[in-house]
């Protein structure tokens, strides 16, 4: 009898803990980001057209433009008060999946839909096929850690070798003849990769590819080819590890080499050694060619331009949607934002964030696809 | 080092004469001089060979430690006693090895997590803050966590336990062999894998959207056979006179597991259901593909995307900045503490139900 | 005496026994009455419930894994390449696990030798060495780190604990390089050897919190017996507590050791990972299944899912060897003890 009641007792005890937690639940409020040091106050909502907006908007992809798509929330959801866009960066590959099973409203990609993906989204998109828009661009900057040397300046050959294991210390002659005026330490040098499939090793391979074929004798994509070589996951994983390691080397998206990471000036076919700024990461992109067909608006990056100051190592993600036949529910959602996204405002916003934003005449085109989706 | 000068009490080395009853013995205060002698040798050792990582002047003072506490009581009182000393001044050892990386953790923790620890934080969503902003907070994760992890537990627990109560009271047979081997196969199934199969079945299959619900199905079965096998475990430890006791007089067999066994067990069984919530509240790769990532409060798990704790510590994480670190920090100061918290609880309620032991 | 041990208690006995005794009589009808039909039919549901969850998942792991190893062009075992999207070899996929074997094996084999002493040694400070004011308050605070989750240990294992091994990896490249085991060639410690010592870490308190919860079942008098003989405490612990906890501690190995080979978060957060097999656990590289399935996992195509269900559908046969000599090991004590005879 003593038991039952001790029983008693813990399910009363029980069952307060249970209530406590549910009117725990009635007490807590969304960040809008205007109060405390949340940021830079709305101004541009006037602009922005919600229509018929509203409800949630589910999105994933892409790691690399998570910051641009903060920021466009921000905007856009003080404006558009009824919409929650939920941008899950799980990264490109699993963007397109969940795009192409139909889970989401659009994909965030670093890289074109392949010609097997377009055929596999006529599922998804009925009748109609899935069509790549470029929003975002940006600079992937090649991050070191050497004490001592605030300035370094290599070309496409050396650092193929480098990542290539072929320029084993600082102190090398390859090196030392573009940085004459350097004090190259004999540290050996730890390049790091990412260990995860990445838009950014695609580009970055590309770029090695592209501009030094005789040193980088690997196949391009989103995987790291070469055998061996320290690597870490993610560009924050890179980026920390850069931070942490002495000697160290990698690429990473310019917004995570800000930290007290020295980034490296690339010598091109123009005259002076380039910074990677967004501004530089922009003279290239303007040199990229439309290669996508009809609606699709897929670019191809010149990896060796020759124009002064122009940044070759970019990347440019997009962002996937059907051309006709988006989801019913969600597609006045996704057209607005995404009209808000490749507007003039949503555009200017990137320079801000260390993205760069797309050359007016493809932006034009796509404002135009965007206009026309349903 | 201040022991060598010690004079040996009585007789030294070996085994001591029938006509002495009390052997040799070290004083009583000993293993305290050789742990405070073999710390400042180690530190001596690691200065002067100039180690730069503390850990291995900890290792040298532990090795030394362990190995003067033996030649010394070898050569005062004899083999049996020198091992028992071996053996007591090994287990300190482990005990203290073990006690700094666990520390380390929570200092750590405590410690970078503070910095944005506070009311704003925990009463707020992330909402529209940006990555690289400080403020947000994790209410929306910690809502989404309780939710996620509570309707696991829902379905888990009872069946885990139904489940370790059939196999040890009353299985034989096929069927329990074919459970036997289904829960074995199951503790090694990667969470990712768990939840590409709810999201197959749940999400593609039946068409059903993102939801707290859904990750709770791929939480749950992570939970099932970490709860099967500890309760077994703890099942088979309940002495069998108990039982027989209890049938002896009468009792159904029912009533016998209801009130004799499973409160035996309870302790055991507890700590076996909290090992289970730990393990699938730090759980990020289901959640990440089943749940969604929801910046806004959603306190519905049945409708909607939503968030969770550790999907929010491993994408600040993965933010890679300063104020991503800090949030990061915070929020695994606030798991930790959420199933702390939980832990206690139930700690408290087992051991004020269970009969008393000697314990 | 009768010594109450681990062993499957055997019920049925007392129903298969003639009832002789008014009590027996009961206890016999007591099979059939309606509460224990209820119960027994409740937890046999649940047993059949989990069966067929199972059955489906395997199932489903199975038919999407054998999509992948159809058109794999590498051998599935002995590869030491992971390219499922076939960028190197034009298109045709080449995949195999040989370096996730590996690296799995490696890094829970450090972390089993280092976390089970440890684990036993603290198991045994609590129940048996500690002062016991002191004996509960640890045990308390052992048992709520069982409670940290894996992603935590991810966050401190990359921030606080692989920048502080360097120092340790020169050491013992200094003294023990010679073996080709222990050689280090500088570089951030990220290697196998860190992430075993993440994982042990992160074992240890669940191995010692069931070896502890077995040791304290240890029957008094087994122990008063040993001591009344004039054992010291030593010979205590071994003559009875160690021989009677054995199939606990091996059973708690073996959570600890399930739950080290399947860790996913913090592997990926501390290893550096690549397809090369180092025969230095203190070089960086190789890799582990739910590493590798975690990594990779985002950016595959459906085809490299299927690819890594495949590896997943092997971690689950690792997993279940390990499980099935546990339970051999179990049993065949439990023939030499003569506990319930």
């Amino acid at each position: 009898m003593k038991l039952q009641r001790k029983n008693r007792r813990a399910l009363t005890l029980g069952a307060l803990a249970v209530s406590g937690a549910l009117a725990l639940t009635a007490c807590g409020s969304d960040d809008t980001g205007d109060n405390g040091d949340g940021g830079k106050k709305s101004n541009a909502a006037s602009d922005i057209k919600c229509d018929d907006a509203k409800g949630q908007l589910a999105a994933s992809g892409s790691s690399a433009q998570k910051n641009a798509i903060d920021a466009w929330v921000k905007q856009y959801t003080a404006a558009c008060k009824d919409v929650q866009v939920q941008y899950n960066p799980t990264g490109s590959g699993a963007g397109i999946t969940a795009f192409l099973q139909g889970q989401t409203a659009f994909a965030g990609s670093d890289s074109a839909l392949k010609p097997d993906e377009i055929e596999k989204s006529k599922k998804v998109c009925k009748s109609s096929q899935a069509i790549d828009l470029p929003m975002v661009g940006g600079p992937i900057a090649v991050g070191y850690n050497v004490p001592g040397v605030d300035k370094l300046v290599l070309d496409a050959k050396t650092l193929a070798d480098i990542f290539n294991n072929k320029i084993k210390n600082w102190n090398d002659k390859a090196i030392e003849k573009l940085n004459p005026d350097a004090k190259l330490p004999g540290t050996k040098i730890q390049a790091f990769h990412r260990s995860d499939e990445s838009g950014t090793t695609d580009n970055f391979t590309k770029y090695l590819k592209g501009a030094a074929p005789s040193a980088w004798p690997y196949e391009t994509g989103k995987s790291w080819e070469p055998k061996g070589g320290q690597s870490a996951q993610g560009s924050s994983g890179v980026a920390q590890q850069v931070k942490q390691t002495t000697g160290a080397i990698s690429y990473m998206e310019l917004s995570y080499a800000e930290e007290g990471i020295e980034t490296v000036d690339l010598k091109t076919g123009a005259k002076e050694p380039v910074e990677a700024t967004v501004d530089n990461a922009s003279k290239a992109i303007s040199e990229a060619k439309t290669v996508g067909k009809g609606k699709d608006l897929a670019l191809e990056l010149n990896y060796k331009p020759t124009a002064e100051g122009a940044y070759p190592i970019t990347l440019v993600t997009y962002e996937v949607v059907c051309e006709k036949g988006n989801k019913s529910d969600t597609l006045a959602t996704t057209k607005s934002f995404l009209n808000y996204v490749s507007s003039e405002d949503g555009q200017a916003l990137l320079k801000e964030n260390g993205y760069a934003p797309i050359p007016s005449e493809i932006i034009t085109k796509v404002r135009e696809t965007v206009a026309a989706l349903s | 080092m201040s022991i060598s000068t010690m004079k040996p009490t009585g007789t030294p080395g070996g085994e001591s004469g029938p006509s002495n009853l009390k052997a040799a013995r070290l004083p009583r205060w000993s293993p305290y001089v050789i742990a405070v002698g073999s710390l400042a040798v180690g530190c001596g050792i690691g200065l002067a060979a100039g180690l730069d990582s503390r850990l291995q002047w900890g290792l040298i003072a532990a090795i030394l430690f362990v190995a003067v506490s033996y030649i010394l009581s070898a050569t005062v009182e004899g083999g049996r006693q020198a091992k028992d000393r071996l053996a007591t001044s090994m287990v300190w050892v482990m005990f203290l090895l073990a006690v700094v990386p666990l520390a380390s953790l929570v200092y750590e923790t405590v410690q970078r997590g503070a910095k944005v620890f506070n009311g704003y934080f925990l009463s707020h969503s992330m909402g529209v803050v940006a990555d690289k902003e400080t403020g947000g907070g994790i209410y929306h994760a910690i809502i989404g966590t309780l939710e996620q992890v509570g309707l696991a537990c829902l379905i888990a627990v009872p069946i885990g336990l139904l489940t370790a109560i059939y196999l040890v009271e009353y299985g034989r047979g096929k069927l329990a062999k074919a459970v036997t081997f289904f829960v074995d196969v199951m503790t090694g199934i990667p969470s990712i894998v768990a939840g590409l199969f709810v999201l197959s079945f749940w999400i593609l299959i039946l068409g059903f959207d993102f939801s707290g619900w859904a990750g709770a199905m791929a939480l749950s079965i992570l939970m099932m056979p970490v709860v099967v096998r500890s309760t077994e475990e703890m099942l088979k430890l309940v002495p069998n006179e108990l039982r027989e006791a209890s049938l002896a007089l009468g009792v159904p067999k029912w009533r016998t597991i209801l009130k004799v066994v499973l409160p035996t067990a309870i302790g055991g069984i507890t700590t076996g259901v909290m090992l289970a919530i730990a393990r699938i509240a730090g759980e990020t790769a289901p959640v990440l593909l089943l749940v969604w990532v929801n910046p806004f409060i959603n306190t519905n798990p049945f409708d909607g995307a939503q968030a969770s704790l550790p999907l929010y510590i491993y994408q600040q994480y993965q933010s890679g900045n300063q104020a991503g670190y800090d949030r990061a920090w915070a929020a695994a100061l606030a798991l930790i503490a959420f199933i702390m918290i939980l832990n206690l609880v139930a700690r408290g309620v087992a051991r004020w139900k269970a009969p008393t032991t000697g314990r | 005496m009768d010594i109450p041990t681990d062993t499957t208690p055997p019920p049925p006995r007392v129903e298969d026994a003639k009832p002789t005794t008014a009590a027996q009589k009961r206890a016999a009808r007591g099979a059939t009455r309606p509460g224990d039909r209820i119960f027994l039919a409740l937890s046999r549901g649940s047993g059949i419930a989990l069966l067929l969850v199972m059955a489906a998942i395997a199932a489903f792991l199975a038919y999407r894994a054998s999509i992948a190893l159809a058109d794999n062009e590498g051998s599935f075992f002995t590869t030491f390449e992971w390219d499922p999207a076939g960028i190197t070899s034009g298109g045709k996929p080449v995949f195999g696990i040989a370096v996730l074997v590996f690296g799995t094996v490696v890094s829970s084999i450090i972390a089993l030798v280092i976390a089970v002493p440890v684990a036993i040694g603290i198991a045994l400070f609590i129940s048996h060495y500690a002062p016991r004011s002191l004996a509960a308050p640890i045990a308390f605070v052992i048992d709520l780190l069982a409670a940290v989750p894996s992603i935590v240990y991810g966050l401190w294992g990359a921030l606080v604990v692989a920048p502080n091994l360097t120092g340790l990896y020169s050491w013992l490249d200094d003294y023990f390089g010679w073996t080709g085991i222990f050689e280090y060639q500088g570089g951030a410690p990220r290697s196998l050897m860190t992430v075993g010592i993440l994982l042990a870490i992160m074992i240890l308190p669940i191995i010692t919190n069931v070896s502890r919860e077995v040791f304290l079942q240890v029957p008094k008098f087994n122990e008063e017996a040993a001591l009344a003989l004039g054992a010291t405490r030593w010979e205590v612990i071994r003559m009875s507590v160690l021989p009677f906890g054995r199939s606990g501690i091996i059973s708690a190995s073996m959570l600890g050791l399930g739950r080290a080979l399947g860790e996913t978060i913090a592997v990926a957060t501390v290893l550096s990972p690549s397809f090369v097999i180092n025969a230095s656990v203190l070089d960086y590289g190789g890799g582990t299944f739910a590493q590798n399935i975690a990594s990779k996992f985002n950016e595959a195509n459906e085809y490299g899912r299927d690819a890594l269900i495949a590896s997943g559908l092997v971690l689950f046969v690792i997993t279940l060897l390990v499980n099935g000599a546990a339970r051999l090991i179990i049993a065949r004590r439990k023939e030499y003890s003569g506990a319930n005879a």
